[in-house]
């Protein structure tokens, strides 16, 4: 099978439909960017807390606002994880100067007015957002099944309390035991204790799935070493793709991969994404899509140099990427395949970082094609031109490794 | 040629091999569950995909710089006494600036005195500068404080570790974060209810015994005009702390400033169910404090004891007899409460206070639905990937297909062997692994198709195809390996995590596309009849 046999596609000649296109998504993007004040940034770099809480039915959205409002906790931001009637939220509180004791306050406070929404907890423990060791120090105190005298008493008390918290409310039951009574599917777990623990104990009905406190100052802190650490990557790819090749190729190579981070930046900013540390780990991945895209042309630009020696630049350049055209538009496509599985079935824990990468791949390989031949092939001939002396005539006695610059 | 395809497949089956067994280990059986229990114990699972707490502790080392200027500014004190020169020695920047010691009253006839007394006593650590107006400063030496700091910091690292070790936590990891020496990364897989821990982590732990000079008072008002406002040379007045259903209201102890004994003389520490059926701290001093202690408290007979545990007076109480190296705090402990002391007892005092930066607590369930969702994910991508290559390039899509798998079966066992920690982003590292992998085989066979196209023979579109089609993967990897490099060297922890997976996946791959693939190309094209046609 063949998608593509010896296309002979203008894509230079399409530069200016390139670039208003190019503006338009960068316009957007901007726009959206300037609306929204930048992008969304997620806990992970603004500071806060994010607790992540699943509910045993649909969650009590507007209980929740309720309980939170009366806490005091007016601005925290209630967000359903994947859409309307989910039974799992995630309740955000951004916080500024964070202190320890804050942090430890602010956990309570949410946890306490968590617990407004459903029947009071009455200095009861709440089954299902107990620890195993909690549990295991009950069981061992109150010695419900009479264990105590038995050597490994609290041995078999700990392997208990494990086996009906990890093994089954955390992993049998996805974080929630549904009841008192299904606690006797429990191996081990008798009527008789059953009984004995309902005075101790009740079955809340929501979980704390994850909860994050970050201070201010080590969201900043780590806002800061992302963009750096990312910024010298670049930087490191320019200096070896110019040795490679020559320092103009680095340059249109790296623009073209900020043209993407820049649009996809936009898009977070259009459809209100925050950003998380994932989210920075898939736009590093975009980065290293968008390069590795750009290189091949790059590549099969330099080896036509060698072979072609007559040709126009525009045109050797238009015909390494056709060229290219079947391996840049299978791989891109396969990649995209797997992400867009990625967004469909991986959880939305990945969401964020889905998001980025199907719309990155996209970018990424328009703006290899559309971005960085186009601003490459326009500086060679304006530097040509300037040099007043026809890029053919040169072209022709060019030869070895560094062609471009013995055009010069 | 024959021979060498066969050293080469030779090769590949031993690093196979290899790869396998780093990933599976060596299982006790060779039933599957023995396998996939061996397994699962060799792939480390970051907190975001095991459950567990994640902290970042800002460490205050000023408070070891301060303790250690507090020690030098008594000693100074000291000599300067010693000498009869009239001056007295503050601290005015308190503990934002604790480096320095301000020096005032020395009469200019006695600078030289006060310059010998500081080289001498204080060594080279401290440098003297003369203020206009008469007065001197002692300002601790930049290199100086920095090493205290990071003593500190190592002294704190250490401490905690201990504290979290003896709690019980499964491998949990203490360690320096961040550029600057001040901040400690603790992570505790597993643990998703912190609170107990943090309470053992926190606690300062220093202990000390005084001599009670006065009280017990009510309150420090009684306790000052006892003594007409004026506290006596050398003494502190110190709370007790408020033990639960003991008395009410404050205490207040007038005590020896100085100690007898310090946490730092203490042997060891346990919980004991004591006589009336309270449970109590035991405590041994090494050697030399029980000798000492013997003697103190053979000479103050009658006296009473304070133990002071953070500051705050923890138990009083009359000598009897002398005491030798065994002593003990009784009090209202609980089973855990004793547990807890004697544990901070043994593992030692915190050098410097700390606040907490950041916390993250992921539940066990959220861990394993991460995981499943990320596995699912990877399968089907990696299916969807796989079918595409198998239609598109038939026979050479199997080659493809070997190669891809290959790679990832190298990429975990070198997660394996190394016991590197995977991570989601690590998983998108792995993600953008799989693609160039993909990607270098389609560009080695599109190449292989566009030399057959011009007519090239069979062989020689192979040959020219993975020729030039090597300069492109090699600039490809090498320029995503350099920024993965930098990534690594930069980035956060998690962006850490990202740089390990994707360099070691693209070397994995420079081996898998470009030799495993050519080794499998070149059986093919020697089974082949001549003249027959490429399955690519």
């Amino acid at each position: 099978m063949e998608l593509f046999r010896e296309t002979k596609i203008d894509f230079l000649g399409k530069k200016w439909y390139f670039l208003t296109l190019t503006m338009v998504l960068f316009v957007v993007g901007m726009i959206a960017l300037a609306i929204h004040h930048g992008p969304k940034m997620g806990i992970d770099f603004t500071g806060g807390a994010v607790v992540d809480v699943k509910f045993d039915q649909a969650a009590p959205i507007s209980k929740i606002r309720q309980a939170l409002d009366s806490s005091g906790m007016t601005q925290g931001v209630i967000q359903p994880v994947g859409g309307s009637g989910s039974d799992e939220v995630l309740i955000s509180l951004p916080l500024s100067a964070l202190n320890q004791r804050q942090l430890e306050q602010s956990r309570r406070n949410l946890l306490a007015a968590l617990y407004k929404t459903g029947p009071a907890a009455g200095g009861k423990l709440d089954l299902n957002n107990v620890s195993p060791s909690q549990l295991a120090n009950w069981l061992v105190q109150n010695d419900p099944n009479h264990w105590a005298a038995a050597s490994n008493g609290q041995a078999r008390y700990q392997a208990l309390a494990a086996t009906i918290l990890s093994q089954y409310r955390d992993h049998h039951w996805g974080g929630l035991i549904p009841s008192f009574a299904a606690l006797t599917q429990v191996p081990g777990v008798t009527p008789a204790l059953v009984a004995a623990m309902r005075p101790a104990f009740f079955v809340g009905r929501f979980s704390i799935q994850s909860a994050s406190i970050i201070g201010a100052e080590v969201g900043s802190q780590l806002r800061r070493q992302a963009v750096l650490a990312v910024l010298y990557a670049l930087a490191g790819m320019l200096v070896y793709i110019a040795f490679r090749f020559e320092w103009i190729y680095g340059v249109a190579a790296v623009v073209a991969v900020f043209h993407d981070v820049l649009i996809t930046l936009g898009m977070f900013a259009l459809v209100q994404l925050p950003i998380s540390l994932t989210v920075i780990a898939a736009f590093l991945t975009l980065v290293g899509y968008s390069m590795n895209d750009t290189i091949v042309v790059f590549d099969r630009v330099r080896e036509n140099l060698k072979i072609l020696r007559r040709e126009k630049l525009s045109d050797l350049v238009n015909l390494s990427i056709n060229q290219t055209l079947s391996r840049t538009v299978l791989t891109s496509g396969l990649t995209f395949l797997s992400v867009l599985s990625l967004l469909a079935l991986g959880g939305p824990v990945l969401r964020g970082f889905s998001f980025c990468m199907t719309f990155g791949i996209l970018v990424g390989t328009y703006s290899s094609i559309a971005v960085a031949a186009p601003m490459m092939v326009a500086y060679i001939e304006w530097r040509n031109r300037r040099q007043q002396r026809p890029a053919r005539a040169v072209a022709g006695r060019a030869s070895g490794e560094k062609l471009a610059r013995s055009r010069g | 040629m024959q021979r060498n395809l066969r050293w080469k497949t030779l090769f590949i089956i031993v690093v196979v091999v290899a790869c396998i067994l780093g990933i599976t280990g060596f299982p006790k059986g060779l039933s599957w569950r023995a396998i996939e229990r061996s397994t699962i114990s060799r792939i480390h699972l970051g907190l975001d995909l095991q459950g567990g707490t994640h902290m970042i502790l800002q460490v205050n080392v000023k408070d070891a710089v301060n303790a250690q200027t507090d020690a030098a500014m008594a000693q100074l004190q000291t000599a300067l006494n010693k000498a009869g020169i009239p001056a007295t020695v503050s601290k005015p920047g308190g503990k934002q600036h604790p480096q320095t010691i301000l020096v005032q009253g020395v009469p200019p006839a006695r600078a030289g005195d006060l310059s010998n007394i500081v080289q001498n006593d204080l060594g080279s650590d401290y440098q003297l500068n003369t203020l206009p107006g008469g007065n001197y400063q002692v300002v601790m030496q930049p290199l100086a404080v920095q090493a205290v700091e990071s003593r500190a910091l190592t002294q704190e690292i250490e401490t905690i570790g201990n504290r979290i070790n003896q709690l019980g936590v499964t491998e949990p990891t203490v360690q320096q974060h961040g550029l600057g020496a001040d901040q400690i990364l603790v992570q505790l897989p597993g643990i998703s209810d912190p609170a107990h821990v943090k309470q053992v982590m926190q606690e300062s732990g220093q202990l000390s015994i005084h001599l009670v000079k006065g009280g017990p008072f009510a309150s420090q008002a009684q306790a000052l005009s006892q003594y007409d406002g004026v506290l006596p040379a050398n003494t502190e007045l110190v709370k007790g702390s408020n033990v639960e259903g003991q008395g009410s209201g404050e205490q207040w102890y007038l005590l020896d400033s100085t100690g007898v004994v310090n946490g730092t003389e203490l042997r060891d520490a346990q919980p004991n169910l004591g006589a009336g059926g309270q449970m109590e701290v035991d405590f041994t001093l090494t050697q030399a404090a029980g000798q000492r202690f013997r003697a103190f408290t053979g000479a103050n007979i009658g006296k009473q004891l304070a133990v002071l545990l953070n500051g705050r007076v923890a138990e009083a109480a009359t000598i009897d007899a002398a005491i030798g190296s065994q002593g003990r705090i009784t009090g209202n402990f609980t089973t855990r409460s004793a547990h807890d002391l004697a544990l901070i007892l043994r593992s030692g005092a915190l050098p410097a206070s700390f606040s907490y930066l950041e916390e993250e607590t992921v539940g066990p369930s959220l861990g394993a639905d991460s995981i499943h969702d990320g596995v699912v994910a990877a399968i089907t991508g990696f299916l969807v990937v796989a079918f595409a290559m198998l239609l598109y390039y038939r026979g050479a899509g199997i080659n493809a297909v070997l190669a891809l798998v290959l790679n990832l079966i190298i990429l975990m066992a070198y997660m394996a062997w190394v016991s590197a920690t995977l991570t989601l982003p690590g998983i998108a590292g792995i993600i953008l692994t799989i693609g160039m992998a993909v990607d270098a085989n389609v560009l080695i066979f599109e190449r292989i198709r566009e030399e057959l196209r011009h007519g090239k023979s069979v062989p020689a579109a192979v040959d020219i195809g993975f020729r030039q089609a090597f300069v492109t993967i090699l600039d490809t990897h090498v320029t995503t390996i350099v920024s993965a490099v930098i990534l690594f060297l930069f980035g956060t922890a998690a962006i850490k995590g990202f740089a390990i997976t994707l360099s070691v996946g693209l070397l994995a791959n420079l081996f898998t596309a470009v030799f495993v693939s050519r080794v499998i190309f070149d059986y093919v094209l020697q089974r082949m009849p001549r003249g027959a046609e490429l399955s690519v």
